[in-house]
């Protein structure tokens, strides 16, 4: 514990840390819409943003400029609170997850010891289940409060979808929680030193990373924003900044669920370690992050590649067949664990 | 004031306040989110009590589970028509009568047994094996039974409600 005399010093390091956590997760967010766009016209032959910067490299800061400059219109028969809470809980709750994910090893530096979290929660998957599931509020009041029939149903669908896909996100991942016997993230991760979890729990696996594209709302579940239908979805009505935050917030999304896939599945920061001290340290943050690419590849390879469920395939997917094989998993898997510990 | 202290107190103002607000909006999906503030702040008097768990449970199944399930049914009601209706209705005579039996309950309960009745301590050091395992063994060990009939029981209801809301079977 932290004696009075460093208490600054302590709170300096958490702010510092924090401050850089967002600095790069916000980078990685801009740079996951700049490869979607580069990803998906190479996928579809063609160039994709090229003209800003070398191979459109500072498309995404002309983006935010233009997007910050944009003139945001408010719709004269909304909620006004609540059609203004709406992106921002969105947005804040899509960035307040990542406060729980652990990045690689404690390092000492100096005396110092370093952790690559802002915080190690012993409940720390819980904290991320509860902070996405607290995001459909932003879509359904998005929806509610914009007073317009596109909006209405675009929530509505988009936070229908989300509830039916979270049962089968947990039961994906109860599976890893009894094999590690924790809900620390950090724990979990270091069970896996022998052999990732992706190998012990592919069901497991497949059900949590198809659940997560649906959570995400992500092609091919993008119903809420089906625009054949329904225009843009619950973010119909918004402009600017406030739908730039509804932008930034599926992205963050995306970013969670690919560093929860990877600590739970792939073994987190684990990875050949070598070299002189500091490249040792650094080594798992190198490996964490590849992992998290690969990850955020396969997204935009999905969305490239797949097209739209209809919305009834979509829910008897999730509830008929999603979430019976979820639970036959969880009682597979503790009927082996059971079998092994006597 | 230490800490914990001044958090249960703020933590208490919260919950109370948006209790009120719940029950005072005219406007049902306004009653909504005071009711999520409610419930959250109330999580968060858990968490002050070092049970983790519970507050995450509390998060997850009553904020994110059961009040998005509210917010959908309210979304879908006509708000024009429930801002013409009357509020409140006239029955301040019957509400006061039993307002004030029941706060004469609660006080001569608090009167008589002010003793036994404590504040729960802030434990210094959360319990060995974290209170999930504490929760887990509670529920699955010693109560077993209890937990396997109040399931079953919340089955029941649940097809029940199914059944009912389906009028016509296939």
């Amino acid at each position: 514990m932290a004696t009075g005399s460093n208490m600054p010093l302590l709170l300096l390091a958490i702010l510092a840390k924090v401050g850089v956590v967002l600095l790069v997760l916000l980078t990685t967010i801009a740079y996951a819409v700049w490869l979607e766009r580069k990803v998906v016209a190479r996928i579809q032959s063609r160039w994709g943003p090229y003209l800003v910067g070398p191979h459109g490299l500072l498309q995404p800061v002309a983006d935010a400029l233009k997007i910050f400059f944009k003139e945001d219109i408010v719709p004269t028969e909304v909620d006004r609170v609540v059609y203004c809470l709406a992106p921002f809980l969105a947005f804040s709750l899509a960035l307040l997850s990542i406060s729980v994910i652990p990045f690689g090893e404690s390092v000492t530096i100096g005396g110092a010891t370093i952790h690559f979290q802002i915080t190690d929660l012993n409940v720390g998957l819980l904290f991320v289940f509860a902070v996405t599931s607290l995001g459909v509020y932003g879509v359904a009041l998005a929806g509610w409060s914009s007073n317009s029939k596109y909006s209405l149903l675009g929530g509505l669908r988009s936070s229908a979808q989300m509830i039916s896909y979270e049962l089968s996100l947990g039961l994906g991942v109860v599976g890893v929680v009894m094999l590690a016997g924790s809900l620390s993230l950090r724990e979990i991760v270091e069970h896996q030193s022998g052999l990732w979890n992706v190998f012990v729990q592919p069901v497991g696996f497949l059900i949590y990373f198809t659940a997560a594209v649906a959570e995400t709302n992500r092609v091919p579940f993008d119903l809420p924003e089906g625009e054949s239908e329904l225009v843009g979805g619950f973010h119909t009505e918004y402009s600017s900044f406030k739908f730039a935050m509804f932008f930034m917030a599926e992205y963050a999304n995306i970013v969670t669920v690919s560093c929860l896939a990877t600590l739970l599945f792939f073994g987190g920061w684990l990875g050949p370690v070598f070299g002189p001290p500091l490249l040792r340290a650094l080594l798992p943050v190198f490996w964490f992050c590849l992992k998290v690419f690969c990850f955020l590849f396969l997204y935009i390879w999905i969305r490239g590649t797949l097209p739209r469920f209809r919305y009834d395939q979509l829910m008897a997917f999730g509830w008929k067949f999603l979430l019976p094989l979820g639970l036959l998993n969880v009682l597979v898997t503790s009927l082996v664990l059971a079998w092994r510990s006597t | 004031m230490m800490l914990p202290q001044i958090a249960f107190f703020f933590l208490s103002a919260v919950t109370l306040i948006s209790a009120v607000m719940v029950i005072t909006r005219r406007n049902a999906v306004h009653s909504i989110i005071w009711l999520i503030v409610t419930l959250f702040s109330v999580g968060g008097i858990f968490l002050t009590l070092h049970a983790e768990f519970l507050f995450a449970v509390q998060v997850i199944l009553y904020v994110g589970g059961i009040m998005v399930l509210f917010l959908f049914v309210v979304m879908l009601v006509n708000l024009d028509v429930a801002l013409k209706q009357a509020q409140f209705n006239r029955q301040w005579q019957v509400a006061l009568v039993t307002a004030l039996v029941l706060m004469a309950e609660l006080g001569y309960g608090i009167y008589r047994g002010h003793q036994g009745f404590t504040l729960a301590q802030v434990t210094a050091t959360p319990m060995s094996g974290g209170n999930t395992q504490a929760v887990g063994l509670a529920l699955y060990q010693d109560y077993m039974l209890a937990v396997e009939i109040a399931s079953v029981l919340l089955l029941v209801a649940m097809v029940g409600a199914v059944i009912m809301a389906k009028r016509k079977i296939e």
